[in-house]
Formats: C-alpha cells, structure tokens, sequence
C-alpha cells in the first residue's frame, strides 16, 4: 500500500523538481556565459581586456575543485572558444588552455579541497600564471614575435587579487542558486 | 538515454578530457589554416551579440547621460573636467586646422589639383568593448543596410581615426582600434608630411617607427594618415608627436579611444593600389556567396 503513494507523490513534484535540478546543474555555466557578456559592455574598467580570462579562470578553477560535474569538458571547451571569438586571441586557443587547467585541477582536486584556502589560492595562481604564461608564448609564437610582457603580467596580478572576491562569491553561489539538492 | 555498464561509463568519462583535448587542439589547427573560417564565425557571433549589447547598455548609457537634475549636480564635475580636455583638444584641432592650411596652398600651387572621391560613411554606436589581453577592438551596430562591404573600412570618432573594420557581418562591424598590437598605419608628419609609421604597442599612446633618418618626428607636430601602402585616404587627422619618458616618438591619439561612443565608419573608393592588406572588394564578394 505504502508504495503507490510514494510514487504519485514522486510524479506530481517530477517536472517541476526536474527542472530545479537542471537549473541548478547549469547554474555554473550559464553564469559564466552571462559574466562574460556583461565584461564586454563598454564600462571602461581599468584592465577590462584581461577580466574576461581572469573571471573565466576563476569559475573554471573553482568548479572543477569543488563541483566537476558541474562544468563538464566539453561545456569548457564551447567556454574557451566563446572567449576567443570574443577577444581576439587565436580561435581555440582558450579551450586547450582551461581543459590544461580543469584537468589539472581535478588531478590535485584530493589534496586542495580538504585544505586551507590559503593553499587553494596559491594553487589558482599557478595554475593561471602557467596558462597565462602559455598564452604569451603560443601568441608570441602564431604573431611571430616577443609580445609585450606587461598585459600577461596584469592579467595574473588581476587573477591573484580577484580570486578570493570570486571565491567568496562562488561559494554563496555554490550553497545557494547552484547547490544541489538530494532529492 | 542509453545505460551502459559502469566500468565502461568510468572509461568513458576519463576519455572526454583527453578527446575534448585534442579536439580544441584541432580547433587551433582549423583556426590557424583558414582564418576567414574563424572570421566568419566571429562575425556571426557578433552579430547576435550587437543588438543584446544594445538593449542592455541602453539603460547605463541613460544613466550616464544623467538626465535628472540631481544627476546633474553630480556631473559639473566631471562635465568641467570634460570641458577642460575639450579645451585641450580644441588647441590640437588648432594645429590640424593649421597644418591643413599649409596643405592647402601647397596644393592649391598644383594647378591640376583633383580632389578625390568622397568617401561613402555610415554612423554606428559602439556597443561593446571586445578586446583580449593582445587586442584591442571594439564592437559596432550598424544598420543592416549600410553593413554592406564595410570591411577596410576606416573608422574615425568626431575628433580623429579610431580604427579599421576588421570583420563585417550583417549587423556588426568589429572595429581593430589604432593602439591593438597588430595595427600598423602609414602616417605623414607635419606640414612637410615626412613618412612614417604609427604601430600600436598594445598601450594608450602608439609608436612613432622608420621616420627618415635624420629628420625625427618634432614633438607637438600633427600626425596625419598617409596614402603610402595604400590601406588608408591620406590626410585624416590621427594625433599629435610626443616624446615619452623613454624619449621615445609616439602618437597621442586625437580620438578619445577609451570611451568611444559613436564612430562614423567611412569606405574609401577602391582605387589604391594592390598593397592594401584587407581588399576593399573582398568582402563585397564574400557576401554574394554567403547570400546565395
């Protein structure tokens, strides 16, 4: 007897459950879509150029660490080639450098996510200071020539001094809009 | 939805890194073999993207405008600091309208002086700020009507050249400002218009290059486009010489290229020479294709 009302109960909150679940699940990457539209507006923000990388980093970073599932690689990669089309940077360029990154990320994900925060954030700037670094030498090489230093070196400043407002942000977004639910 | 055994879903799911991979590194391969390829794509995305930055950026241009009376208290500030770089502006045009002068009589002692084409020009607003960390590029509306052709096209704010169309869609122009690593115009300096080259060095203020040994650039001299190459109409007013802290020649622009607003892109008559490096005709031809 116990068991047919189970199910009723389970089809009358199914579509609607349904779709909290896949809000939720694509929370992640619809936001990272958003975030990379409202950079293009023309706000003139100082180094507004290289926010778009960063924000991408940090979301790809943060994800990865805590929630993999949420931006699967081939989600990443239609990212990394959104961020080409969108700046000028050779096309597919961005989606090699973020699956280095998520993959690297999920190889340390066992030892960073039971640790400080501290270290995480340490982690994230290598991580973006190594596909920042990457950037510089595969565009120095496509242009052929040594490209300026300087825009790569904002561009890691600005991914170490964002990443923790990111994170905090992130970690709200995590627990809250984006947190799934066991159902 | 297809189930599968666990260990072969595991597989699976371990291969799609290493596929998306290589996959991306295929994209690099494509992107890098057929430029117009990623071209096409980008003025595709561009034009999707030109109209929803137009409706979000409506409100915060409205804002900025500041239509209401406290919002007006609140600008005299900056409308004062505006006011005064207009000054400053105005005494540079005073050395254009003076450098135009000296052109003028030395044309007008040409007797069979023909004063060239008009150019074509159609007004769009920029509604994104679309550069990289290497790039600096800009994203502008036009009309459907006008979009036709447009790429080569030179794009100037009210006060000097901004840019060059690098890409044109249907609605879209994606404008490569003067400052992008990758730009490099043929500029005239001064009244006796000694050639040189203006190269964006990624920064504000371009570099000055291969000006005629002997002669450097003199600083406050008007810098003006040069038909040289044949890329760009000569005489637009592009900026002034100035030496920086490494006392190095470079070109502060007269175009107000952080906070560009509205650009007229004009299409020059293709009767330059074969040098051009973007073909005036080329996408005239690209688009019968893509419209058949």
């Amino acid at each position: 007897m116990a068991r047919p009302t189970t199910m009723w109960r389970r089809r009358a909150a199914g579509p609607w459950r349904r779709l909290d679940a896949i809000s939720r699940a694509m929370f992640p990457a619809i936001m990272l879509v958003v975030g990379l539209f409202l950079l293009g507006l023309p706000l003139d923000l100082p180094g507004q150029a290289a926010l778009r990388p960063v924000f991408t980093m940090g979301c790809v970073f943060f994800w990865s660490l805590y929630r993999p599932a949420a931006l699967p690689a081939p989600v990443v990669v239609g990212i990394g080639l959104l961020l080409d089309l969108l700046g000028l940077t050779p096309f597919g360029l961005w989606a090699v450098l973020l699956l280095l990154m998520q993959g690297l990320t999920i190889a340390l994900r066992r030892r960073l996510v039971p640790a400080h925060f501290l270290l995480t954030w340490a982690a994230f700037s290598a991580l973006s200071m190594l596909a920042t670094g990457l950037e510089w030498v595969v565009q120095s090489w496509f242009v052929p020539a040594a490209l300026p230093w300087q825009p790569a070196g904002l561009q890691i400043v600005l991914a170490l001094a964002l990443y923790p407002a990111l994170a905090a942000f992130l970690i709200r977004v995590h627990r809250g809009p984006a947190a799934v639910e066991l159902v | 939805m297809i189930r599968l055994s666990i260990p072969l879903r595991q597989i699976l799911s371990r291969l799609t890194l290493p596929f998306m991979l290589m996959l991306s590194l295929g994209f690099v391969l494509i992107g890098r073999a057929d430029q117009n390829f990623t071209d096409h794509l980008r003025s595709g995305l561009d034009d999707i993207l030109a109209p929803a930055y137009m409706l979000v950026s409506r409100p915060i241009v409205a804002a900025e405008n500041g239509t209401g009376a406290l919002a007006r208290l609140l600008s005299l500030d900056s409308e004062n600091a505006a006011l005064r770089r207009e000054n400053a502006r105005l005494r540079q045009w005073q050395e254009v309208a003076m450098a135009l002068e000296a052109q003028n009589k030395a044309l007008k002692s040409a007797l069979n002086y023909t004063p060239p084409a008009a150019p074509r020009f159609t007004t769009g607003e920029v509604v994104a700020d679309l550069g990289g960390v290497y790039a600096r590029s800009v994203l502008v509306l036009v009309s459907p009507a006008a979009a036709h052709g447009l790429t080569g096209a030179i794009a100037m704010d009210g006060r000097g050249v901004a840019g060059r169309v690098v890409a044109a869609g249907g609605r879209s122009a994606r404008v490569l400002l003067i400052t992008d690593l990758n730009s490099r115009v043929p500029v005239a300096l001064g009244a006796s218009g000694a050639p040189a080259l203006m190269a964006g060095t990624n920064g504000p203020d371009p570099a000055l290059l291969y000006w005629r040994p002997g002669h450097p650039p003199v600083e406050g001299e008007m810098v003006l486009t040069s038909a040289a190459g044949g890329a760009f109409p000569p005489g637009l007013p592009v900026g002034v010489v100035h030496y920086n802290a490494q006392h190095d020649p470079v070109v502060l622009p007269l175009a107000d290229l952080d906070s560009l607003r509205v650009l007229r892109l004009f299409s020059y008559p293709d009767e330059q020479p074969a040098l051009t490096p973007i073909s005036h005709s080329r996408p005239a031809h690209a688009h019968h294709a893509r419209s058949r």
